[in-house]
């Protein structure tokens, strides 16, 4: 059957008509590309009356393709496909070309104008030919979620879907969820203790009826696509056997083994070799550390084993592997601290009583190694005047160049709980400070009235050599104050390094695991910036919380939400559809020579060792099409873009250029 | 023909997330450029064959634009690496068919950067146009030895291939 285009050209009022003359496009149109049964010129093709033009047309003729050169089809692709579609036409027998923003807006010459504007219905015109009809797929999607991350961000995302009603398996590294929050002494700035208001919905998770908890668990491998992914859980060995144990710790309180807790304590204080992390865990569950635990080192001991009344501790137990089927994934994979230590200047892990916030936290946390008070490294001493520095590896080019967003207000929550707890003169050492949320702004003012002392500049260095008799013995905060324009130096007893939030040192690997990507600092990349924080450019996967860029408490616990919701309108409405613009292999030719398969980052190529030969698997292609202009063989056929297509694309846009041409030209 | 005259034909082959979105913003900003540039529409610039280049050039354009994210900005997460290393081959093989490697190049473009593709787009017109035209087609018609020579590198080239049954 022959091919039956339509041609239309927009004026878009004189937007496109003022530069372009579109009457003599159309006319030319119609009358040089061949297979052209219709070419109209139109006011606003966008318009209810111009798309219906369009829609009386393919009825009356019979189109078999449509080209519209209009604006750009980022703005109206949708608008024209639907109209072809309302019309009993296939929407990807629709080709859109920019005449707008590509032409008649970027140039006012229009001889010139009028000129590519031929050349880009011609090519059009040639690609609409070639098209071929495509249908969306359809596919199911699993009600059951998966949430990687039991913090806040994880835990919100958790309860919301879990309260809806739907399955929800939630993945956790450390033995207790909670994540940093949980470690804590009081939230910003409504000064609220923090473990008062996680650990109720630590414990609402622990025992929901839609809630598997995976703790001390990791993601190591997923497979499928939207609604309908495989996902392998490592458990690692905990050593207690989940269901005997009731978490009554009388193993932690009689094991003789004392380790630095590095994680939870952030080195402040002691843990045993059998723990759980911190009272009020979820679960209560504790986990042996095999590297420090004296019958996995030297093979004596076994206290826990002998001690505990129901006999949950196994020390054979092995890793785990658990597969689960899940509809979608939820990443709330959280942040780790700046290494302060980067910056030696600073003098953290030199100078003793140089602290980092988190060591901070625990200092002046009730349930902290010293219950609260606020001593110096000796244990006993209070100091006379703490040192807040800000921006310790965040706003620096030479460490982080992002602002971490949430230091400011916790170095004014450090500074409240100073002025509270001790009798100590407390200096801020800020360079803008930074209180952009509800209520932020009036506990900064609070703090300027309780007396806190802030000093506007980036801190050079803090020392312990003394140049005066009353720097003796002290540490030496070394800043110009830019307010003043000149050099200080202030001598202090303790200095709080306000550290900045980075990405999980394995953030990068987990998120290829899914398919997504990461920003150059390392935080997950969401689909859009602005207007789609919490979808990702792989369907069925979404982020929340930290891990796609710093935030504070309210703003984690807002996307965890926002993740879960979108995650129950695909549960609620049961299907999900996949676009077309997919890879397929033409198993005939291939010689299955691998070349495709590294290339995919979506790992939507796999190879039949049978038939050794590669196969895309649809639902997991994304469309890009690398693999198809690297297919030696030439096998690999990109719907919507194949070679044909745009080869004949490439023809056409070039219509005037061939010698050929030139004699055309002159005939027309 | 003297070159301030020539108006050189020149492909752009720009991916739909960024440089497409670029050359949007550029319009709608009203950035004024040169019309040399008609652009093709990819998903991504990793899918730009060599060959794509190769015909835009044979059927007379006398240079090509590939546009795609910034590195480490692919929607697809690292396609345009890809796409980048296809390039510094693809200007080798020019060289050894004597076409001038700056005929064809490479630009990033994030979508908010209408005003940077614009420049692009501003050089390599200036840049071709001092070139002058290619005439790639026709060299081809009026010397059949070069036309030969090139057949001969694909008859090659498949010969290599070739697998023995």
């Amino acid at each position: 059957m022959a091919d039956k285009i339509g041609i239309y050209v927009c004026h878009c009022g004189s937007n496109i008509a003022g530069t372009i003359d579109v009457e003599e496009v159309a006319r030319w149109a119609g009358k040089n590309i061949g297979d052209v049964v219709v070419s109209k010129d139109y006011k606003f093709l966008c318009s209810s009356l111009g798309q219906q033009m369009i829609e009386d047309d393919i009825r009356s003729e019979g189109l078999t393709g449509v080209v519209v050169g209009a604006c750009s089809p980022h703005l109206h692709e949708k608008t024209f496909r639907n109209a072809c579609k309302r019309a009993g036409l296939n929407p990807f027998l629709c080709q859109m070309t920019n005449l707008r923003e590509h032409v008649s807006w970027v140039n006012s010459d229009k001889a010139a104008g009028t000129k590519k504007a031929k050349a880009l219905i011609f090519a059009a015109a040639e690609r609409v030919k070639r098209q071929k009809p495509l249908e969306p797929m359809e596919v199911e999607v699993n009600p059951a979620t998966l949430v990687v991350g039991g913090g806040i961000a994880g835990l919100q995302a958790t309860l919301e879907l879990a309260d809806a009603g739907y399955l929800v398996y939630l993945v956790e590294r450390e033995p207790s969820i909670g994540g940093h929050m949980a470690q804590f002494d009081k939230t910003f700035p409504t000064l609220d203790c923090s473990a008062c208001i996680l650990t109720p919905k630590m414990s609402e998770v622990g025992q929901h009826e839609n809630v598997t908890m995976f703790t001390y668990s990791e993601l190591e491998e997923v497979s499928g696509s939207v609604g309908n992914f495989k996902v392998k859980i490592r458990k690692k060995a905990r050593y207690v056997d989940y269901d005997k144990c009731t978490g009554c710790g009388i193993c932690t309180e009689k094991c003789p083994r004392k380790v630095i807790d590095d994680v939870f304590e952030a080195g402040m204080g002691y843990r045993k070799a059998i723990y759980s992390p911190f009272p009020q865990a979820v679960p209560r569950i504790p986990v042996i550390d095999a590297e420090n635990c004296t019958w996995f080192t030297r093979g004596k001991c076994r206290v826990c084993s002998k001690v505990c009344p129901t006999d949950a501790v196994d020390y054979d137990q092995k890793d785990e592997i658990v597969e689960l089927n899940v509809g979608n994934i939820i990443m709330a994979t959280g942040w780790k601290l700046f290494d302060c230590k980067r910056i030696p200047q600073y003098g953290f892990g030199r100078l003793a009583n140089v602290y980092t916030n988190m060591e901070f936290e625990r200092l002046c946390n009730a349930a902290g190694p010293t219950s609260g008070k606020i001593v110096m490294r000796d244990g006993k001493t209070e100091p006379k005047s703490v040192a807040i520095v800000h921006c310790v590896g965040s706003r620096d080019v030479n460490s982080n160049p992002y602002c971490s967003g949430v230091c400011c207000m916790a170095a004014l929550k450090f500074g409240h709980l100073v002025l509270e707890k001790t009798k100590a003169e407390v200096y801020s050492f800020y360079i803008d400070m930074r209180t952009p949320m509800k209520d932020y702004e009036e506990f900064y003012q609070r703090l300027l009235e309780e007396g806190m002392h802030f000093v506007r500049g980036k801190v050079a260095e803090v020392t312990d050599a003394a140049r005066k008799p009353d720097e003796k013995g002290k540490l030496i905060v070394q800043v110009e104050d830019t307010l003043l324009g000149k050099q200080r130096r202030i001598p202090v007893d303790m200095v709080i390094l306000m550290g900045g939030l980075e990405p999980q040192a394995d953030a990068k690997e987990l998120g290829l695991k899914c398919g997504i990507s990461c920003s150059m600092a390392g935080w997950y990349t969401e689909r859009h910036p602005k207007l789609d924080p919490v979808a990702t450019m792989t369907d069925g996967v979404f982020v929340a919380g930290v891990c796609q860029g710093p935030k504070d408490i309210p703003a984690a616990v807002a996307q965890g939400a926002a993740a879960a919701a979108r995650v129950a309108g695909m549960i609620a409405k049961g299907t999900v559809t996949i676009e077309p613009i997919v890879a397929s292999i033409d198993e005939e030719g291939c010689s299955g020579c691998r070349i495709c398969n590294n290339l995919c980052p979506f790992n939507a190529i796999e190879y039949d060792e049978e038939k050794k030969v590669s196969r895309v698997i649809t639902a997991l292609c994304k469309g890009c099409g690398t693999c198809v202009a690297a297919c030696p063989a030439g096998v690999i056929t990109g719907a919507h873009f194949n070679n044909e297509q745009i080869f004949a694309e490439i023809d056409g846009i070039l219509w005037d250029a061939k010698p050929q041409a030139e004699v055309e030209i002159a005939s027309v | 023909m003297s070159n301030e005259n020539f108006d050189p034909k020149i492909v752009g082959f720009f991916c739909n997330w960024c440089s497409y979105r670029a050359a949007d913003l550029a319009g709608s900003a009203r950035i004024k450029y040169p019309l040399n540039v008609r652009i093709i529409r990819v998903m991504c610039s990793g899918r730009v064959d060599p060959t794509f280049v190769l015909k835009a050039l044979a059927d007379g354009a006398d240079g090509v634009m590939i546009a795609g994210c910034h590195p480490g900005e692919c929607h697809y997460i690292n396609q345009n690496y890809k796409a980048m290393r296809r390039y510094e081959m693809l200007k080798h093989t020019l060289t050894a068919m004597g076409v001038e490697p700056e005929r064809v190049r490479l630009v990033w473009a994030s979508a908010a950067e209408g005003r940077q593709l614009a420049e692009a787009i501003d050089k390599l017109v200036s840049d071709v146009r001092r070139l002058g035209p290619l005439h790639w087609p026709r060299n081809w018609d009026e010397n059949g030895e070069r036309q030969k020579a090139l057949d001969d590198i694909v008859k090659e080239h498949e010969e290599a291939m070739e697998v023995p049954a």
